[in-house]
């Protein structure tokens, strides 16, 4: 078991080292930063010395070298616009995309789990129709829409919501809600799918003929296997709703990670950017760990596989 | 909780010369709309419809057709700069369905090609490549098409680029499984034993049996791409003005929809109708070849 | 000890299809008693596993019903028990295995658990009382090392050690009736003997009243006392197995006898049954066998026989045995 971790764990940063030499060359090729930082009367001495201030004239590879150098302990570096520690500008922002995405995802997994598993095992009836509705549905609203549909009537003509803002747990609801659509959909038919090829097993079977009560078959026996699927795709839908974040994020004035993002993007501010994608990705390498171990968990199979 | 218990397997019934699965009717409603987006979107020019360019002060936020102060000139209204909403959304539709298609395409057709030789070859170019395949999953597509836009300039061949670069592991990953389940059966060894070489074995026997996979997989994606795009284009870095892109028509609207609500709805209309279909299709593709997909 | 364990009675159930509404299970009447085996031998699709899966009222929804019958359990007639007494019975007074070890224990549980599941259910047990119990079972079921084997997954058994323990799963009560739904199919040969001595052991011990179900008559031959021939969903004929082997009545029973090749026997060709396996959804009146009989008559193919009794404590569904007697039994009595 521990070999797996240990095994997932190298897979991880390898992946990270990747993104980040990636993301390092992007950041450079998005042009010249200066012009936008330095006013419109800047001489070229003035750029030089930027230049120079900024460690902007040093060959590639070192600046990526002690980039990564400093990235590791935490140091990315001053935002080239708002001249503050980048690091700061990040944990000023992250928790608030954190905190958005745990309510969406955890409104999502409370909605899905319920709906996909009495769809499976009341299938064929109104409750499954409606959340192979719910579920198709879900998967092709255009998220940025819906979010500005949102907003128009529940937070302005309804006022039943405000539309992101400051006031508490409501604030949380239509943006989180608009995040964790598209992820309840996926999950709920997931779980319906897998659910119904489970119940439909010889070991669920043998549970009824023991004798054991529907509840425990459904929830207990047939759950954990239809579990699996679910969990493989857990982590994937987790990197979307980080992707959706962003839109999330600028429809409803969320002061997040990607609202963070899209303006260092606009503005070629490199160090905002390649930290904000180092740290989006190692978020995500982070939570796909903890799926891959929860799979090891939860199906024996897999941890004794090796 | 039911009284009965759920659905169990059935036991072995004496099954007729009949065909032992009844092909799935194939679904009207997804083809109609796809066929009707698509035809629209080719035609286009042939239509009549007003110029999506054309601006005239004179015609700004019209409502649609039904409404009092509407006409049927602009049977859905028109927009900040009195052009009309439908001839753009028509318009629009050939760049929505054209990146959709072509980022699938070009996504797929390289995330095969690793998937085929990862699963055929196995040991280190397996791990190698499946290396790749997880980095690349894990770099958000938003980020890297933002970043893309404000590089080269926001274009139609940088969302694609974007999209599609992203985008091919995860068909590297699903046809990789595919192959590695295929290389367990007969006909590979009997290929090999014949003389065949890598070559021939993944195109002439792998490929073939993953074609179904695949086009489930496409299906499917078109309308992940659409939607992708079209954020893109809200967030300002997808399909440049002043081509019509069904999500710079969104964000257009955006400012005004407590007014003009027309401007913002129809075009997302569209993208839900264009994308439920391939989603819908997508489904029914899957049941018809392959059900075991149920996961995709 | 008086009266069989189990007496079913004109049992009918039905499964709505896409093609149609079939007869899985129509009009089956059989018996056992402590301590008997009755063997239920068909082929594909003849309504062996409907009809267990009838006896436990586990039928799959919604496409099954059963219509009608009785099936007396030591007298109490299960189709008219609710579901929730159904559930007390199943597992505790009827116990099932099931034909595929490899699917039948559920992969992502340790065998302990499932094991002790039904324990703890049957008798309330907890704790090392309850771990103590579980692996008494394994040991019953002649698993080596049961303690450690109690912590081990499915996947890391063999097959015929899981069909172990879902043999100590069925006879964890212990139950009055034991069904065993062509459990050793699945197995190599070498280990079907030995399970068959451990079902006949475990049988011996707790006086179970055993149906086995399976298509091979080899295997009837060694380990049942009587046996049932089920065609179309019918039973065609039933009685003590020397009898059925030496002097079947039905063609049905001497063409599957004949079908098997013997050792030391002539080398003549092989005779096949005729025709294919009929169409359970589009039933023709008369015998459900006609189509295929060498000895069909008219008759036959207008009237479905009657259950006619050829001896005592035998059986059969024939025209060629002639008609009903006047007052005999329906179902066989122990010989």
């Amino acid at each position: 078991m521990l070999r797996f971790v240990a095994a997932r764990l190298v897979q991880s940063l390898v992946a990270l080292a990747i993104i980040s030499v990636v993301v390092f060359v992007l950041a450079r090729a998005t042009g010249d930063p200066l012009y936008l930082i330095l006013p419109m009367s800047a001489s070229q001495e003035d750029f030089d010395n930027a230049r120079r201030y900024l460690g902007l004239d040093r060959p590639y590879v070192e600046q990526y070298l002690s980039f990564v150098g400093r990235a590791v302990t935490g140091d990315f570096g001053n935002s080239l616009r708002a001249r503050r520690p980048v690091s700061e500008l990040i944990r000023e922002r992250l928790p608030n995309s954190l905190k958005l995405a745990l309510f969406a995802m955890g409104v999502s997994l409370a909605m899905a789990f319920p709906l996909g598993i009495m769809a499976a095992v009341h299938k064929g009836t109104g409750l499954d129709r409606f959340a192979q509705i719910v579920s198709v549905l879900g998967q092709s609203l255009p998220t940025f829409w819906v979010a500005i549909l949102l907003v128009e009537f529940v937070a302005g003509r309804l006022q039943w919501l405000p539309a992101g803002g400051n006031e508490g747990f409501t604030s949380y609801v239509l943006p989180g809600f608009t995040l964790g659509w598209f992820v309840v959909a996926g999950l709920m038919r997931l779980l319906r799918s897998g659910m119904l090829e489970v119940l439909d097993s010889e070991y669920v079977k043998l549970a009824r003929v023991k004798g054991m009560g529907e509840g425990r078959v459904i929830w207990l026996h047939a759950l954990k296997n239809a579990l699996i699927p679910v969990i493989t795709f857990a982590g994937i839908y987790f990197a979307i709703l980080v992707t959706t974040a962003i839109v999330v994020e600028t429809v409803f004035a969320w002061p997040g990670l990607g609202r963070l993002a899209y303006e260092g993007i606009s503005s070629r501010d490199f160090p905002v950017i390649q930290a904000v994608v180092l740290t989006t990705a190692a978020i995500v390498a982070v939570v796909n760990l903890c799926v891959d171990c929860l799979y090891a968990v939860i199906d024996p199979r897999i941890r004794y596989a090796r | 909780m039911p009284a009965e218990p759920g659905t169990l397997a059935l036991p072995d019934v004496a099954v007729p010369a009949a065909p032992a699965r009844r092909a799935l009717r194939p679904p009207g409603f997804p083809f109609a709309i796809i066929g009707l987006f698509v035809l629209a979107a080719v035609v286009a020019p042939l239509l009549g419809l007003p110029d999506p360019h054309a601006q005239s002060l004179r015609d700004r936020f019209k409502p649609p057709a039904w409404e009092e102060a509407g006409s049927w000139k602009h049977p859905l209204g028109t927009d900040r700069l009195g052009r009309d909403l439908l001839s753009r959304i028509v318009w629009g539709s050939r760049v929505s369905l054209a990146a959709g298609v072509l980022t699938v395409l070009v996504a797929s057709a390289f995330g095969a090609a690793v998937g085929l030789t990862a699963g055929y070859y196995g040991g280190r170019v397996d791990a190698v490549l499946m290396r790749a395949t997880d980095a690349t999953m894990s770099f958000p597509v938003i980020l890297l098409a933002l970043i893309l836009a404000v590089t080269v300039g926001p274009s139609f061949t940088n969302v694609v680029t974007a999209i599609a670069v992203i985008l091919w592991a995860r068909y590297a990953r699903v046809i990789r499984g595919q192959v590695l389940t295929l290389m367990h059966l007969d006909f590979v060894a009997q290929a090999r034993i014949a003389g065949a070489g890598a070559w021939r074995i993944i195109t002439r026997h792998l490929l073939p049996n993953t074609l179904g996979t695949l086009l489930v997989l496409v299906t499917l994606q078109i309308g992940y791409v659409i939607i992708v795009e079209a954020s893109l284009s809200f967030l300002g870095a997808g399909i440049p003005p002043p081509t019509p892109a069904w999500g710079s028509m969104i964000a257009e609207g955006r400012d005004v929809v407590t007014r003009a609500w027309w401007v913002s709805l129809f075009p997302g209309l569209a993208i839900l109708l264009v994308v439920l279909a391939f989603n819908l299709l997508g489904d029914w593709l899957r049941d018809t070849f392959d059900p075991k997909l149920r996961q995709l | 000890m008086s009266g069989p364990v189990i007496d079913v009675r004109d049992l009918r159930t039905h499964l709505v299809t896409g093609w149609g509404t079939v007869k899985a299970v129509d009009g089956v009447s059989f018996t056992v008693a402590e301590g008997e085996t009755l063997g239920l031998v068909g082929e594909s699709g003849s309504g062996k596993s409907m009809t267990c899966l009838s006896l436990l009222r586990l039928v799959p929804r919604p496409a099954a019903r059963i219509l009608g019958g009785q099936i007396l359990l030591d007298g109490e007639d299960l189709l008219a028990k609710s579901e929730a007494e159904m559930r007390k019975i199943r597992g505790r007074r009827i116990g099932m295995i099931l034909q595929d070890p490899m699917s039948s224990l559920n992969p992502v549980f340790s065998i302990g658990m499932q094991v002790r599941e039904p324990v703890a259910l049957y008798h309330g047990l907890r704790g090392s009382a309850l771990a103590a119990r579980a692996a008494e079972l394994l040991a019953a079921v002649r698993i080596p090392s049961p303690a450690e084997r109690l912590r081990a997954f499915p996947h890391q058994l063999s097959g015929g050690m899981r069909q172990r323990v879902v043999g100590a799963m069925a006879i964890a009560a212990p139950p009055r009736l034991l069904i065993a739904d062509e459990p050793t199919t699945s197995l190599d040969l070498t280990i079907q003997a030995q399970y068959l001595g451990l079902l006949e052991e475990l049988q011996e011990r707790h006086r179970l009243a055993l149906v086995f179900v399976t298509h091979n008559l080899g295997i009837v031959a060694r380990i049942c006392d009587r046996v049932a021939v089920m065609y179309a969903g019918r039973i065609v004929e039933m009685g003590p197995v020397r009898r059925l082997f030496t002097r079947p009545a039905h063609p049905y029973t001497r063409a599957l006898l004949e079908s098997i090749p013997r050792l030391g026997a002539r080398a003549a060709r092989l005779t096949a049954i005729e025709g294919q396996p009929p169409d359970l959804a589009r039933l023709a009146p008369g015998c459900a066998f006609a189509p295929r009989c060498p000895s069909v008559m008219e008759r036959c193919r207008v009237e479905a026989p009657p259950e006619t009794v050829v001896e005592a404590g035998h059986v059969t569904r024939c025209w060629l045995e002639g008609g009903p007697e006047v007052g005999a039994p329906s179902g066989g009595t122990p010989a």
